[in-house]
């Protein structure tokens, strides 16, 4: 400071021009220093953070889904980040908009009902709130900019309340109920549970070391399918060591890229958390919708309160579509069904529309006929010109091969 | 030298009055109290249009969830007209008032060539830059809490009062409310500090008031345009502007604070690259008015 302070009171003189430029462009420094310090601090601290992977006892791939399998972990809070890409174009921040948008308007549902809000997880990311007490209260949250929607389960309520518009869905459930496959699945342990009911010989299973997650250790199970052709590259699974509780899931393409789906706990506690998360009255003025009544109209309010969620297995969603056949097995099987229709006519036959579809999509041909195939990074699908549609997480010549089989 | 040693001397108290004289010049200034007026009608406007719309017993916002944060839930309690004005008023009503009252700062004193008289006075140029900007903080406060009170006494006319629900589904009484409301006029006022800065050093660089409240103005908007652009995400988390709705995650139960704090110390960020840059422009600048 010293130096400076003459500075402060006079102006340079001329005979110490050079000497004053130097000391003019020397007070730049601390700017481009706090800039530069800043810089190094938000590059470093991650680095830093991540302290290395902890040290923990060896573990077999089967004492860890067994593990897995005897977690029960009935308290806990915490905060989990869902990154979904799918390989769907990014509509940014509008896919919300239309989503709960055309949802709203076109079957005149309330915004607070959960189907509406699941779409949204469909694509980007999103940061979930979890909190479970016991298998009769649970909550998830999905934060939104300046607004949030919950669904809250307390003993046989069932409430979910969006409060970018002020709205509430009720529905009940029954007391005894309460399995967690009630709520859509929203938490790391909900994916693992689905990925690890699908297990068989065709699968590899192994422990690949360990990871910190939300702060705590964790094994990392990685699941590959054994066969190739699958559009699945691997499936990693990080498990907390202490309760066995799936803290992060991620799946990778066999294409390699991003995540197509990664679910992580930020933060967790297995604490008990506090009995009035789980207390909802409707506030004042907000719109009630009860399920079931007319103009909620969806075809999943078979049951009350229930959610939609993903199919249990490949049966019950063969079982859902009515002539739907399952062909190959274990991670190359691929869905079939007949539409029965005209089918969908490629580029040269179809004209203005079977263009555009079929720019969408690449022209196949095979034993089968000659079809379309549409891609994500996931999913492929393929539909013949004699309206059959097969579909599976199977690249296209699989998707091609197993048509042709299927013949 | 000598004449600096004894400035310093006598500092405490020297800067405590200039402090206040500044805050004086600032708010006795009629172009800062129209500022204030504007920001005090924007609850009012957002309150009747509210009442108006509502008045049929229909749903705000069309029920479908449209208009700035929380204004469904105004009708419900008067409290949410507070966070609906914040809301309303932050991405541009306020950084632009703090922006007109920081760009002046120092280019309008050297503009209607008082900048050298205040340079007399045995204060040093940088004691009399943070006075500065301690007075554009100071507004910032101000302005922010007009608005909130404004909206205060709006929506406590207008609608009713009592228990409200945060936006996680959960309620909490009326006092908590009414001191969240607070934490949130004090966040808000927080996040306006990144904009004084860059103001205060816009100002340092000449010596119109109205250039520098034109390109402080004018970085605001081609910041929040920017701060829209997709392409662009991987520096959006760097624009001051970036996580200022993040206040209305003080009304999530339990609380979210993992944007609150980048927003805070995104602005602090702001303020000590800004502030320095502008110290360094400011105490090596020839004033020759």
């Amino acid at each position: 400071m010293a130096p400076y302070a003459s500075d402060d009171m006079t102006t340079a003189g001329e005979a110490d021009e050079p000497r004053a430029g130097r000391r003019r462009a020397a007070r730049y420094v601390v700017p481009v220093t706090v800039m530069g310090v800043a810089a190094a601090t938000i590059g470093l601290v991650p680095a830093i953070a991540d302290s290395g992977d902890p040290d923990l006892p060896e573990i077999t791939a089967a004492q860890l889904i067994e593990k897995i399998a005897k977690s029960d972990v009935e308290q806990l809070s915490g905060t989990v980040k869902i990154t979904t890409d799918l390989g769907l174009p990014n509509l940014g921040g509008l896919e919300s908009g239309l989503a709960s948008g055309a949802v709203e308007r076109g079957e005149g549902g309330s915004p607070a009902d959960p189907s509406a809000k699941l779409t949204e997880l469909a694509s980007g990311t999103h940061t979930l709130r979890v909190a479970a007490d016991g298998p009769d209260r649970q909550k998830v949250s999905l934060l939104e900019d300046a607004a949030e929607y919950s669904l809250i389960h307390n003993g046989k309520d069932v409430w979910g309340y969006d409060s970018r518009s002020n709205e509430v869905y009720h529905g009940t459930v029954d007391e005894t109920g309460g399995d967690r496959g009630k709520q859509p699945p929203a938490t790391p342990k909900d994916f693992a549970e689905e990925i690890l009911k699908s297990v068989d010989d065709t699968t590899s299973v192994t422990v690949d070391g360990t990871a910190q997650v939300a702060g705590r250790d964790a094994y990392k199970l990685v699941v590959e399918p054994k066969q190739s052709g699958s559009t699945v590259g691997a499936i990693s699974i990080a498990v907390d060591h202490r309760t066995g509780l799936p803290l992060k899931f991620t799946l990778t393409p066999a294409s390699g890229g991003t995540a197509v789906v990664d679910v992580g706990f930020t933060r967790v506690s297995f604490d008990r958390p506090a009995a009035s998360t789980f207390d909802f009255t409707p506030p004042k003025g907000a719109k009630v919708t009860e399920d079931g009544e007319p103009g909620h109209g969806r075809e999943h309010s078979g049951k009350p309160g229930e959610a939609p969620q993903a199919p249990k297995s490949e049966e019950d969603l063969a079982k859902g579509l009515g002539g739907l056949t399952m062909l190959g097995e274990g991670w190359n099987s691929v869905a079939t069904f007949d539409t029965g229709g005209q089918g969908l006519p490629t580029g040269e036959a179809g004209g203005d529309l079977g263009g555009f579809l079929g720019s969408l999509g690449d022209q196949v041909k095979g034993e089968f006929g000659k079809g379309t195939v549409f891609s994500t990074r996931l999913v492929n699908a393929l539909i013949t010109e004699d309206g059959k549609v097969y579909v599976g997480t199977v690249t296209k010549d699989a998707l091609v091969k197993a048509a042709d089989e299927g013949k | 030298m000598s004449q600096a040693e004894t400035a310093r001397r006598a500092s405490p108290l020297w800067t405590l009055g200039l402090f206040r004289s500044e805050l004086l010049t600032t708010f006795r200034r009629w172009r800062t109290l129209a500022l204030l007026g504007v920001l005090a009608a924007v609850p009012v406007l957002v309150g009747i249009a509210v009442r108006i719309e509502t008045g049929d017993g229909s749903a705000a916002g069309g029920g479908g969830g449209e208009g700035p944060a929380f204004i469904s839930q105004v009708t419900n309690n008067g409290l949410f007209l507070v966070f609906t004005a914040l809301a309303a008023t932050l991405p541009f009503f306020l950084p632009m008032a703090v922006g007109v009252v920081a760009g002046d700062a120092v280019a309008g004193e050297a503009n209607a060539g008082t900048l050298r008289y205040l340079l007399v006075a045995p204060a040093g140029r940088s004691r009399l830059l943070l006075t500065k900007y301690a007075t554009v903080i100071a507004f910032c406060l101000v302005a922010t809490l007009v608005v909130a009170v404004s909206a205060l006494a709006v929506g406590a006319l207008l609608f009713p009062l009592g228990d409200l629900t945060t936006i996680s589904g959960t309620r909490i009484g009326f006092a908590e409310g009414l001191a969240r409301a607070l934490l949130i006029a004090l966040v808000v006022a927080a996040s306006l500090t990144g904009v004084a800065a860059l103001g205060l050093f816009v100002s340092t660089l000449t010596n119109s008031g109205i250039a520098a409240m034109a390109t402080t103005v004018g970085l605001l908007i081609t910041v929040q345009i920017l701060d829209q652009i997709p392409q662009l995400s991987a520096l959006h988390p760097y624009f001051f502007s970036h996580y200022w709705l993040s206040f209305a995650d003080l009304m999530r139960e339990p609380v979210y604070w993992e944007d609150l704090t980048k927003n805070l110390g995104l602005q602090a960020l702001y303020a000590a690259v800004f502030g320095s840059a502008a110290w360094a422009r400011f105490t090596a600048k020839d004033i020759t008015a």
